[in-house]
């Protein structure tokens, strides 16, 4: 039987990218001095999961290199080599290789081999070089644990060397094995063999007997064929501490840390014990569980031999928990609540590792974990789903508007039970629309790698801080800002913070920061790009503008002056470089930002740096807009374009000989476009002194459109009109009204462009059909 | 759409035999493929769409989609144009776009056979005889069978930007 494997192909290169991100991210994150040992496992786990999936669809280029960087990255971790800055450098550039060639698969891109045959030597000379004898701090780490086997070390650093050496890789299981009685030499044996399989750690409990706590990706029977050298298999009990949460190591390692003092020093033994027993009068389990942590089968056992340190206190596997009674259900957790908790103290304890690392995300652990549990579902599905949501509520406005004609007194059950639809779809919508959402820090997470190797490029110390990774936005909105954010951090790197030197002399740290935030801001969100580096100068700009012939004066305020960055072709840096300064693209900037109806706005402080804010709307997909009545119809203008609306006075009210209408408004002349001529539209107002005036502005340019009057204002659904029809000249698109009709929506940038160049006061059909005139004909004929 | 192209405009009564929906414009009578017809509703309440020729009446709002509605007895100058309860519109599904037409009345859903269906003779029609697969013949009445998706599709529908490929 064969089984295509192509279908499992888009499984494979999803997968494979999120460990590529995942990968980098790690990488990026890492602290080189003190290298985080799940940190490690994470990456090598990375890498080994690529070169496993990449063999299974027979991706033999990225197995190749998979395979190397995993040999790497084996060494490290077991600290038979120290990471060095080298590695990482390789480790990166390993990822890009590897990205390239999984574009390759999947897109058809081109793969450069030049580059992939360098990464894998050096990736290989890397592996090959002896290996430097491992810092004395991880080696501080790594001895405490033998030592804690044959003396009584202090109980606290051994729970701490504990703790560091056994952070257990996702997708991996801890197992406690209880050996029978046997020989010292076979301990040693078998504690070699099963080092093969994973991390190993030996401890005595109180019967003599020895325990191994086996943290490995192998599987049980694994585990027995080795020890079945040695032993007798029916002698051992094997047992699953727990599966794949990281953080739980830190509670499952303590059965060890007490029993580990307790053999050599009598009195240490007894005293342990006795806090063990401590432990048991919190009532946080029962006697059942206490009898166990003594029977030495581990399952229960405190957190920490201190007593202070007894929120944390228990962890059982499946099987116990079936066992155990509703009090140690609770504790139980109590324990998940508290693993986040302890972990970090467990850390910084002396010996730990103090981790401290430039481009550290404060949602690091909390994205981490809310991977595992989400679903895969294809965007069209999402999408039909908000669709038919959107209809429900347009259905339910339509039922609520019939029920409001109703006599409230005879009909009192049916308006409360549509009063509680109506709540009932509110929240689905709600939900509904929340699908969409995705987290900033799928944005933010690409700008790590770029900030650093920009700041490498350009000899600059950036440190880079996000915040408020988790701020959610919609996802076509996501991908759109991904082009502008990328421009302005470039920016920011490379003319908002200044050299090391310079910031030396300026009396600030040499290392810049480099601020992306996010936040929800009443009904939009602003992302903001903050650097404390020179800040913008206001006389340079003002210099510049005046060569580059743009009208400005010593009075404008700092945020017109700041705004005139936006203008095309504007530059104020001295040098070009390869990576900004050409003038193009500020402009590209703003106009992104304002398709998606949003808003750039600076702040900047000559010295203190520079801050760009990007407020957009929370989702593409609704519109503030104010309806107006032309004839019998409505169109819809959107809010963020409309400066005012007026009802002018007849003598406002200006022609140029005779035609091309003109309304005086504070001292401007702005050009009358008459929406019904325009249209084509049949209404019995022609007179603007008789409709309403709404004045618009887009790119710059304003004109006072002419309607009929003013309907409301309201939200709306945008609905495309080229879905099933075809673009028309001045609109954007379509929505649903409350009462079920269509009313579409004014695209206002087109229509200030037909106004100004369209003859329509002669009453010829300004945009009929300019795209079809010869069947226009032949439907006239 | 290419392989349908071939098949219609080659041997014309090739792989046309299928259920047509009838329906009536003026004094002639249409048929259009079934699988092609999404529903059949009433004329409702059509936004207008400035400056589209006249026969695209504009769009209604089919349970949250917006879709343009075409009024053929317009486009094809038949029968005489009005909007009263029997006003029926046929909501095409033409791979994927949906489209309405306002005819003068439905009539019925035929099975036709190959054997039932006449080439068209060239004639100097307003709807280009490309667009006609066939001729049938029932009970003395013609029965003119219409591609109604190369139609929609065609550039003098205006109903697409460019014409789908």
């Amino acid at each position: 039987m064969t089984i295509d494997m192509s279908q499992f192909y888009e499984i494979f290169f999803d997968e494979a990218e999120e460990l590529l991100a995942e990968a980098e991210r790690l990488l990026l994150g890492i602290d080189i001095e003190n290298p985080d040992n799940e940190e490690l496992n994470a990456i090598f786990r990375a890498a080994h999961s690529i070169k496993g999936g990449a063999a299974t669809f027979g991706f033999m280029d990225m197995t190749e290199i998979t395979h190397v960087l995993e040999n790497l990255l084996d060494k490290i971790r077991k600290h038979e080599m120290a990471l060095t800055a080298e590695h990482v450098d390789a480790f990166l550039a390993a990822k890009d290789v590897l990205k390239m060639e999984l574009d390759g698969h999947r897109l058809a891109t081109d793969v450069d081999q030049e580059q992939v045959s360098d990464v894998k030597m050096v990736l290989k000379s890397l592996s090959e070089a002896q290996g430097t004898p491992v810092a004395a701090a991880p080696l501080e780490e790594v001895k405490p644990v033998h030592e804690a086997v044959s003396t009584a070390a202090p109980v606290a650093l051994s729970s701490t060397a504990e703790v560091a050496q056994h952070e257990i890789p996702e997708g991996t299981s801890c197992f406690n094995i209880v050996l029978p009685e046997v020989k010292e030499k076979d301990i040693e044996n078998l504690q070699e063999e099963l080092g093969l399989l994973g991390i190993v750690a030996v401890s005595k409990q109180a019967d003599g007997r020895s325990v191994f706590t086996l943290t490995t990706d192998s599987s049980q029977a694994d585990i027995i064929s080795i020890c079945s050298f040695i032993v007798d298999p029916d002698d051992l009990v094997i047992s699953l501490a727990s599966a794949s949460v990281p953080r739980a190591v830190t509670a499952e390692n303590v059965p060890e840390t007490a029993s580990v003092a307790t053999p050599p020093a009598g009195a240490s033994k007894t005293q342990t014990e006795k806090i063990v027993q401590e432990e048991v009068g919190y009532g946080l389990f029962e006697e059942e569980g206490k009898e166990k942590v003594e029977e030495g089968y581990g399952f229960f056992a405190p957190f920490q031999p201190h007593p202070d340190a007894l929120k944390a206190e228990l962890i059982g596997d499946d099987t116990a928990l079936t066992e155990a009674n509703s009090g140690v259900k609770s504790a139980t957790n109590t324990v998940t609540q508290v693993e986040a908790e302890a972990a970090p103290p467990a850390a910084g304890a002396p010996g730990g590792v103090e981790r401290r690392s430039p481009g550290r995300r404060e949602s690091d652990k909390a994205a981490a974990s809310a991977e595992t549990s989400s679903i895969r579902v294809g965007v069209e599905k999402v999408d039909q789903m908000i669709n038919l949501v959107g209809e429900l509520v347009i259905t339910q406005a339509m039922i609520e508007q019939r029920i409001s004609m109703l006599d409230p007194v005879h009909n009192e059950a049916l308006i409360n039970s549509v009063t509680q639809l109506t709540r009932n779809t509110r929240d689905l919508q709600e939900a509904v629309m929340s699908i969409r959402m995705m987290p900033m820090d799928f944005v933010f997470s690409r700008f790590p790698r770029m900030v650093r190797d920009l700041a490498g490029k350009l000899g600059k110390k950036v440190e880079f801080v996000t915040v408020g990774a988790a701020t959610e936005l919609d996802k076509g909105l996501i991908e759109r800002i991904v082009d502008p954010l990328t421009h302005l951090v470039r920016n920011s790197v490379d003319h908002g913070i200044e050299m090391p030197e310079n910031r030396k002399r300026a009396g600030k740290s040499e290392t810049g920061t480099l601020t992306l935030s996010a936040a929800h801001k009443g009904g939009s969100i602003v992302i903001e790009v903050t650097d404390d580096g020179g800040g913008l100068n206001r006389d340079k700009i003002l210099a510049k503008a005046h060569s580059n012939g743009l009208a400005v004066s010593e009075s404008m305020s700092d945020n017109e002056v700041f705004n005139l960055i936006f203008a095309p072709g504007f530059s104020t840096a001295e040098v070009v470089t390869d990576v900004s300064g050409r003038g193009v693209g500020m402009d590209v900037v703003k106009r992104n930002i304002s398709a998606m109806g949003g808003v750039v706005e600076i702040r900047s402080a000559l010295g203190f740096g520079t801050t760009i804010s990007i407020s957009l709307p929370l989702t593409l997909a609704i519109l503030d807009g104010m309806s107006v009545s032309l004839g019998e119809s409505i169109y819809v203008i959107p809010l963020n374009l409309i400066v005012e609306t007026l009802q002018p006075r007849e003598e406002d009210i200006k022609t140029v000989t005779g035609e091309g209408r003109m309304v005086h408004v504070r001292g401007e002349y702005l050009p009358i476009i008459a929406l019904h001529a325009l249209f084509n539209h049949a209404t019995d107002i022609t007179d603007p002194t008789q409709g309403v005036l709404v004045l618009l502005e887009a790119e710059g340019k304003k004109s006072a459109l002419f309607v009929d009057r003013l309907v409301g204002q309201q939200q709306v659904v945008i609905k495309s009109l080229e879905t099933n029809f075809k673009k028309i000249p001045g609109v954007s698109g379509a929505t649903i009204m409350g009462d079920g009709s269509v009313a579409l929506i004014l695209d206002v940038t087109a229509l200030i462009q037909m106004g100004q160049s369209a003859n329509y006061l002669t009453g010829a059909p300004a945009f009929s059909n300019q795209h079809h005139p010869q069947l226009q004909n032949q439907s006239n004929a | 759409m290419s392989t349908e192209t071939a098949a219609t405009t080659g041997i014309k009564t090739k792989g046309v035999e299928g259920e047509y929906l009838t329906f009536v414009l003026g004094a002639e009578e249409y048929g259009i493929e079934i699988l092609k017809v999404q529903e059949i509703r009433g004329y409702d309440a059509v936004t207008q769409i400035a400056n589209t020729p006249a026969f695209i009446k504009g769009v209604v709002n089919l349970r949250g989609k917006i879709v343009p509605i075409v009024d053929l007895r317009i486009k094809f100058n038949l029968g005489k144009v009005e909007y009263n309860e029997f006003t029926v519109v046929i909501i095409l599904n033409l791979h994927g776009r949906v489209v309405g037409i306002v005819v003068d009345g439905v009539s019925d859903v035929i099975a036709l056979k190959d054997e039932q269906i006449r080439d068209v003779p060239s004639l100097v029609t307003s709807i280009d005889t490309k667009y006609i697969v066939g001729l049938a013949t029932l009970d003395q009445r013609m029965l003119i069978l219409v591609d109604i998706e190369q139609l929609m599709s065609s550039q003098e529908m205006a109903l697409v930007d460019a014409v789908a490929a």
